[in-house]
């Protein structure tokens, strides 16, 4: 267990590393970083000290180094636009992408789950075709149109929520159930694969010759057991449930990280975008190895480090 | 993979069917229309804008209703299809051609290529899509260079990782222990006996991919960071239509039902693909 860890640890420092070269990399593609720091009007004699005492002049290597040691003291230098540090803008940020998400994820498991189960229990018949199709259809949507749409009907139509802003409870409606139907679907896939795995295992025979009610099979036997590669299937799509609120935030206007990052593209503010891509990594990581840990708890058979 | 079971299973299978001939359509639609269709998806016409579908205007007749600049909406949504393809189709190519070479070396050398080749693919893998797009094209700026390499340079991973464990396995293989002992080189060995193996899984894979990368490259055109206007693009257009979906809805609903549309047939495709080749593989 404790190797196992080390060597995720050390797999998660050789990311953070690439990250930052290819970060280091884009910046300095991007053509003069200087010009994105000063103001367009600066003269050319202040560009020049600027960069002279920013060390924009060293070599290559020297520059990655200074750079490097900026990412270890989470020292990203302040907002362009706001005049802040960037990495608190982040993490002020921060909560309203969490909640968002995990009401999402919240949401996409209480119906996928059941879902999956359901169709692997009718495997073959119409039920089974019904929700796989309708699974393959959530991930086919674009979740950007499925927002519109939903603002269409529910707010501009039927006006029965509001379209943007986060004040109320209201407000997290639309954006988290359309992020949901975003995760759905693989959530239904991935369920419905593991509940027929698990459903052919002796051990269930088993339980069923033994009298138990199908509802006792399903609760306590098949469920615990398909778990895991459900829990592996939410981890993988915590990368996705990012992506997808990169987009959800843009369009209901939600103070996330998501819409921060765009509106930092939008104004060139790249202490902010370095912040924010830098956090979201550094989360990821860490709810990817916590998701690893986890496997040990729902099925201790499983030893890590073997 | 015999050719002939799959064009007898596609037969039998009526989603994976209907999913190729749309697929097929919006293809050859999408690279023909200049010719055939009459509108040019470009020409405004201030006194005709925000006309509903079918609508009658001083240019004619406009089957998808038109824009705020009254410019005729079909017109655009089939050239936003072969933007968007094109862009699909040439990231495809990129991840396709840089996923495999690096899947093979990582697979077949192992070692320290092999160690780096695992340590790009975490460091890819560790962001979402948009996110790493982002950092890119904050950096670097809108182009619809920068955005076909963007896609490219970020879907290789899927390539790599699935060539790099059919490549372990097939290593062990009989025949391909028998190649070496007769003296075979190691780039006659990869060509002749190890890529032909990994080309079903490679198919499925790509079918798969092109549906994602459309969906990518319309999320970040919607997002004002992809193709820039004029140019239409299915995520373009509709980011427009977001601002009048009140009083004209056509023009967001229209390109989302094709961007859609195109993704669940590449989906229903590579899924029933990947059914025939495990099932026979």
């Amino acid at each position: 267990m404790l190797n196992y860890l080390l060597r995720r640890i050390g797999l998660s420092i050789v990311v953070l590393f690439g990250l930052s070269v290819i970060v280091f990399v884009v910046l300095n593609l991007s053509g003069d970083p200087v010009l994105l720091l000063l103001p367009p009007d600066a003269p050319a004699s202040e560009v020049e000290a600027f960069r002279e005492r920013m060390g924009f002049n060293d070599p290559l290597p020297v520059r990655y180094w200074a750079f490097l040691g900026q990412l270890v003291r989470l020292d990203f230098g302040a907002s362009i636009q706001y005049r802040v540090p960037a990495l608190e803008l982040v993490l002020e940020r921060l909560p309203h992408t969490l909640s968002l998400a995990g009401l999402a994820i919240l949401i996409a498991v209480l119906l996928g789950v059941p879902a999956g189960a359901l169709a692997a229990l009718k495997r073959g018949r119409l039920g089974d075709a019904l929700l796989s199709g309708i699974a393959v259809l959530g991930q086919s949507t674009p979740v950007f149109w499925l927002a519109i749409m939903a603002i269409l009907l529910f707010a501009v139509q039927l006006g029965w929520l509001p379209a943007s802003g986060s004040s109320t409870w209201r407000h997290y409606i639309l954006p988290s159930t359309t992020l949901a139907v975003f995760l759905l679907g693989g959530i239904v896939r991935v369920s419905r694969t593991s509940f027929l795995e698990v459903l052919s295992r002796p051990y269930i025979r088993t339980a069923r010759s033994k009298g138990l009610t199908e509802g006792a099979v399903i609760w306590r036997h098949a469920l615990r057991n398909a778990a895991i590669p459900v829990v592996t299937q939410i981890a993988l799509q915590a990368r996705y449930v990012i992506g997808g609120s990169v987009i959800t935030e843009s369009i209901f206007s939600w103070p996330g990280l998501g819409r921060l990052l765009v509106r930092g593209v939008y104004a060139r503010d790249y202490p902010v975008v370095e912040a924010g891509v830098f956090v979201i990594a550094l989360l990821l990581i860490v709810i990817n190895t916590l998701v690893d840990i986890s496997y040990t708890w729902l099925n201790p058979r499983v030893r890590l480090g073997r | 993979m015999r050719r002939s079971h799959i064009w007898r299973d596609l037969a039998r299978s009526p989603q994976a069917l209907l999913s190729a001939i749309f697929l097929a359509l919006v293809v050859v639609v999408a690279l023909t229309f200049h010719w055939w269709y009459p509108v040019n998806p470009l020409s405004q016409n201030l006194l005709g804008s925000l006309q509903p579908p079918l609508a009658e205007t001083t240019s004619g007749t406009h089957l998808l209703g038109t824009d705020q600049l009254g410019r005729d909406l079909s017109a655009r949504v089939l050239l936003g299809a072969r933007i968007s393809l094109m862009v699909g189709g040439i990231a495809l190519l990129i991840s396709l051609v840089f996923g495999t070479f690096v899947g093979l070396l990582a697979g077949y050398f192992g070692g320290w290529i092999d160690a780096v080749i695992t340590g790009m693919t975490e460091t890819v893998m560790a962001l979402p899509f948009i996110v790493l797009a982002i950092a890119v094209i904050g950096a670097l700026g809108s182009s619809t260079m920068v955005v076909i390499m963007t896609l490219g340079l970020t879907s290789w991973v899927g390539y790599a990782k699935l060539v790099r464990a059919r490549v372990l396995e097939l290593r062990e293989e009989d025949y391909v222990v028998a190649a070496f002992a007769l003296g075979s080189r190691t780039g006659h060995v990869l060509r002749r006996h190890v890529l032909p193996n990994v080309m079903p899984l490679i198919i499925v894979e790509s079918t798969l991919l092109l549906g994602t990368l459309i969906l990518a490259e319309a999320g970040l055109s919607f997002l004002g960071l992809g193709i820039q206007p004029p140019t239409p693009t299915w995520g373009g257009i509709l980011s427009e239509g977001q601002m009048y979906v009140a009083v004209a809805p056509w023009i967001a609903i229209f390109p989302g039902v094709f961007l859609l549309l195109t993704v669940l047939a590449t989906n229903f495709l590579g899924d029933f693909l990947r059914d025939a080749v495990s099932v026979e593989g």
